[in-house]
């Protein structure tokens, strides 16, 4: 960066020719696919567009619409739930794991690895296919084995009950999600600089201090990594839920991914869905620059 | 004495952490012992009251029902502007999804790292007028749910007449920015003097980015290379909203499919999925070492 | 070098692939002759034999054209291996027309159509009902009007009361129908008889009242069966049960008679689903849709299905270890008014005049032809809509259920805002199923239907 002040006029001209020329392939995509329908989508927001029909410009009226939406307002407020509560439980579940299993023995922690990261691979329809068999109400295993050991005093129709729908999905959704960070942690833990460690242990530092003190620090970027990624996935959510409840019962699980989904293909409402887009995207770039901005300062 | 207490509390806590962590494991394998051998059991195995934990008929019915349903040209290829296309033998349905995902995730690997390397090079090295401009963009792109464009995306896709084909799944996977940003920082590991020196050898731009630039960020290439692959393998809500015929459809749709035509019939559902799952998995174990090779090394520089 | 020569190559044949892809991505059907290896295969369409494909030189392939037709799971209009064979005598008698079919569920097929419309590749022929070809797709303008199929033969032959679904308020025909059934429930007869429960019922006729259903209900809760019946509300699979369950016990209506507002926030529906609600051993069942209800109704799980009619019992014979006894809905009358169903064929407006004309020759051959709609309406194990005397002679099934037929009541699906309105129906029993007060919940509903009716009136 701080080469940059006595650049010449020609060299700020070669250097942005060359520089787009690299850029372009990557452009074409990025700008035609992401950017492109992004305007798009911020100018439908004002239209009221539907099915085969000129659109109606309609101004604000969908963004006013919006917030008196209550299944938006409850497709926003599950949105959040899922991300605040599956980031961290991913990531203090998958360090946890981590740090037990990074010094065993390498078979065995490859195979613990291993197997964390199965559901990852499997992917996410094969996975749903089998949970929605187990948590069905009538003949799931998770009834099945709830009433015969007696945890159960009668079926739980987990999917089709609103108390418990929503957590079934970030269930879910933790178990194909923990084996990337595993995975990282168990790399990161074994790059932590075994000499510092030593030296605190004869220092007389317990366990729980080495890790927090010496440990935590090192493996901070990793950490960031992981929450930058696993927000990413959480936000995506969008297969389990179209899957397994539609959004339902009586709109509890609905996310916003699946609530634009379900106002386009269902009502017709492209213009609304548009705008719900629109907010969703403008939340997301703010937290992701605060992220960001976050781990730079780091 | 103090010390032992402590050596012994901290061997019970491994120990105990150990088991937990083995009763978690089994749990996380379960649901994929459960497909594989739910595909091998019969129809009145599956829909027994009392779940049988291990099948006690193994059968291939379900497989053979797969494979008895549709059939589709194995694979297809449109020689550009001939209009001659060819088509492979016919085939059960299934066997085209498995190839129709296998293509679909391979090209967006390939064409996702050929125009992330590059432009995360020229993003890390090149000062380009614009460059915090695109860099900004980027960033705020990168955690953008691909449902949010879902509209615009399917008309421009229809106006580009690719509806329906693998293309439209590819392209959005291509066009998100997340491997320019990861390929950037690898690239910003490259020593100034090297290219430096390259320049001075007379090399031009090109020259200096594959012969200086690629190998050292080919670590880097690997792992996105993983990421993108895996992620276009699971992606399921592109493919949902752009394939449409029984010929272009992946496995994910197909078993999702599978599914909706026939809730009844779980062993059925159940051999989609192992088909859908026991490839990816073999590949994930033959090369159990590239994968968390390559994860590590995303995370390291990211 | 090794490296950029790998890298030049991948990106060449990706390229390649990606130009193929842009530059031919409608008809890719047809493989080309030239290919002479995999001449045997390649020529081979995913949709059985084209024998005219053989001697045809490719200049003649001008003047062969190919359509769509997408399928909902009718009968065995569902199944591949059926329709195959509709499709191979239809090519005896049409050899110019290539028809490749593509197989809807009821859970996402609605949504798959949806895409496809606006993806730009909207199939050429779809089959479904009124609901849908009419009131749907027809009133966004999508489909092409059939008027010149509806000849006044046609008209003479086809029943008025189908008649009428099939064309919008304007008169204009979407649709030219194929087959019809009533929609009935069904009950384990086997559970009912230990229940002794059967004394509630009319088995001959097939009819009960309102207060026999109860009392049947109580008995078989009271046998030992916890779970008698479930109101499925996952999502639209099979909603035409849950309505026609709730309109018929009080004797309520889910449209006015000129199908222009709905009226299921009428105080009958208001009882009936208090009824259901306070019921033991009916539960509103929110993970589960029409088809999983059959299903647990088919293993024994349910005693009772509501969404029932003679295919299901066909096509699940082989599971069925009970006697299954399918009856009308529960009223107070005795005058049960069962839901109907109408499907046949809707051409959605592609702009392409020859596959339009190539879709109505479809449709007047599968419908039309004297030796093929016979097989055609069996294909669907539904009855036809005109007069083609007594087909199911020998079939005892079909004999049995016959006799709802005269129950069949108003087909309302074809009021505007249908698609909203349907959708907002099973979201109702969703509210009523988690707790909502009743009222509360229809007015709901009913508000937002009519709201979607009034906005389809007014386009």
């Amino acid at each position: 960066m701080t080469k940059k002040n006595p650049m010449s006029r020609a060299l700020v001209r070669r250097e942005t020719i060359a520089g787009y020329a690299f850029m372009v392939p990557s452009l074409i995509f990025f700008l035609g696919f992401v950017i492109y329908p992004m305007v798009q989508c911020v100018i439908t927001s004002f239209f009221d567009s539907t099915m085969n029909r000129a659109d109606i410009f309609v101004g604000l009226a969908n963004y006013t619409e919006l917030f008196q939406d209550e299944i938006f307002m409850g497709a926003l407020k599950n949105t959040f739930i899922i991300v605040i509560v599956s980031v961290p439980v991913t990531c203090v579940f998958s360090l946890w794991v981590s740090s037990v299993i990074y010094d065993l023995k390498g078979p065995i922690c490859s195979a613990f690895r291993c197997i964390f990261y199965l559901p990852v691979v499997t992917g996410s329809v094969a996975v749903t296919v089998v949970w929605k068999w187990m948590f069905n109400n009538y003949y799931g295993i998770f009834n099945y084995v709830g009433t015969s050991t007696g945890l159960l005093k009668q079926n739980i129709n987990w999917l089709g009950d609103e108390r418990f729908a929503l957590g079934c999905i970030i269930l879910i959704l933790l178990t194909t999600s923990v084996g990337q960070p595993i995975v990282l942690y168990v790399s990161a833990l074994n790059n932590v600089d075994q000499s510092l460690v030593e030296a605190a242990e004869v220092d007389g530092a317990t366990k729980m201090q080495c890790f927090w003190k010496i440990k935590w620090p090192q493996i901070m970027p990793t950490t960031l990594y992981i929450l930058v990624i696993t927000t990413i996935n959480s936000f995506q959510c969008f297969a389990l839920i179209q899957l397994l409840t539609s959004g339902g019962p009586n709109h509890s699980t609905d996310t916003i991914m699946y609530y634009i989904y379900y106002n386009a293909f269902k009502l017709y409402r492209y213009g609304y869905g548009n705008a719900m887009g629109v907010i969703l995207a403008i939340i997301i770039a703010v937290l992701s620059a605060v992220q960001f901005k976050m781990a730079k300062t780091d | 004495m103090n010390n032992n207490t402590k050596f012994n509390r901290s061997s019970a806590y491994k120990i105990i952490s150990v088991a937990a962590i083995t009763i978690i494991a089994i749990a996380f394998a379960f649901p994929l012992y459960w497909i594989i051998t739910g595909s091998f059991k019969t129809s009145t195995a599956i829909n027994a009251t009392t779940p049988q934990w291990w099948p006690q008929e193994w059968v291939m019915d379900n497989y053979e029902k797969l494979f008895s349903r549709q059939v589709a040209p194995l694979w297809e290829l449109h020689i550009p502007f001939t209009g001659i296309s060819l088509s492979g033998p016919e085939m059960p349905a299934a066997l085209r999804w498995l190839v129709n995902t296998v293509f679909m995730a391979v090209a967006s690997m390939v064409l996702t790292c050929f125009t992330s390397a590059m432009a995360g090079y020229a993003l890390a090295k090149k000062r380009f007028v614009g460059r915090a401009v695109v860099f900004s963009l980027i960033v705020c792109a990168m955690a953008l749910p691909k449902q949010v464009i879902l509209i615009p995306l399917l008309r421009e896709m229809s106006s580009l007449e690719l509806y329906n084909t693998i293309w439209a799944v590819i392209f959005p996977i291509v066009g998100w920015p997340f491997g320019v940003f990861l390929m950037k920082q690898f690239a910003e590991g490259i020593p100034g003097e090297m290219m430096e020196a390259a320049r001075i050898d007379g090399a031009g731009e090109w020259k200096t980015f594959y012969t200086i630039a690629l190998p050292l960020i080919k670590p880097g290439i690997g792992a996105l290379a993983i990421f993108t692959f895996i992620n276009s393998w699971n992606d399921y809500f592109m493919q949902l909203i752009m394939l449409s015929s029984t010929d272009t459809l992946t496995i994910s749709l197909g078993i999702a499919k599978l599914q909706a035509e026939n809730a009844t019939d779980f062993g059925l559902i159940m051999a989609g999925a192992s088909l859908a799952a026991i490839p990816i998995i073999i590949v994930f174990l033959v090369f159990q070492k590239y994968f968390t090779k390559g994860i590590t090394m995303g995370a390291v520089k990211g | 070098m090794k490296y950029r020569k790998i890298l030049a190559m991948a990106l060449s044949c990706v390229m390649a692939f990606s130009l193929a892809a842009c530059g031919n991505s409608g008809g890719g059907k047809n493989a080309d002759k030239k290919e002479d290896t995999q001449k045997e295969d390649g020529n081979t369409q995913a949709e059985g034999e084209e024998p005219s494909d053989e001697g045809e030189a490719p200049a003649a392939s001008g003047d062969s054209t190919d359509i769509t037709l997408w399928t909902y799971p009718i009968g065995n209009w569902g199944d591949s291996a059926t329709v195959d064979g509709l499709i191979a005598s239809f090519n005896k008698a049409h050899p110019d027309i290539n028809v490749t079919v593509e197989y809807l569920d009821y859970t996402n097929g609605d949504d798959q159509i949806n895409t496809a419309i606006e993806g730009g590749k909207a199939p050429d022929l779809v089959m479904e009902g009124p609901e849908r070809l009419v009131a749907n797709w027809g009133a966004k303008g999508l489909m092409v009007d059939l008027s010149d199929l509806w000849t006044d033969e046609a008209k003479g032959a086809i029943y008025e009361s189908v008649q009428n679904a099939c064309k919008n308020n304007d008169g204009v025909f979407y649709e030219y129908p194929l087959c019809m059934t009533a929609h009935t429930m069904a009950i384990n007869r086997d559970i009912f008889e230990k229940a002794d429960a059967l004394q509630y019922l009319d088995e001959e006729k097939g009819t009960w009242t309102t207060e026999n259903f109860q009392k049947a209900v109580e008995a078989v809760v009271a046998s030992g069966q916890a779970q008698v019946a479930a109101v499925y509300c996952g999502g639209q699979g099979g909603d035409q049960g849950t309505r026609a369950l709730v309109n018929n016990l009080y004797g309520g209506t889910f449209t006015n008679p000129e199908h222009t507002e709905y009226t299921a926030g009428s105080d009958e529906n208001l009882k009936a689903l208090e009824l259901l609600k306070g019921t033991e051993g009916i539960t509103f069942d929110a993970s589960i849709q029409g088809g999983d209800e059959i299903n647990l109704f088919c293993n024994g799980t349910l005693a009772m299905a509501f969404c029932w009619n003679v295919s299901q019992e066909k096509n699940n014979a082989e599971n069925l270890s009970f006697d299954v006894l399918p009856m009308a809905y529960p009223t107070e009358s005795g005058d049960p008014q069962l839901c109907g169903g109408i499907w046949g064929f809707g051409i959605f407006d592609n702009g392409d005049a020859a596959k339009i004309e190539a879709a109505k020759t479809f449709i007047d051959f599968m419908a039309n032809d004297e030796a093929q709609v016979v097989e055609s309406v069996k294909a669907s194990s539904y009855w036809p809509v005109k007069d083609l005397g007594n087909i199911y002679e020998d079939d005892a099934l079909m004999t049995e259920y016959s006799k709802f037929i005269p129950f069949m009541g108003d087909y309302y699906q074809v009021v505007g805002g249908w698609a909203e309105a349907r959708t907002a129906w099973w979201n109702m029993l969703q509210k009523i199923g988690t707790g909502t007060d009743v009222k509360e919940a229809v007015d709901e509903f009913v508000s937002t239907a009519n709201a979607a009716a009034a906005g389809a009136a007014a386009q």
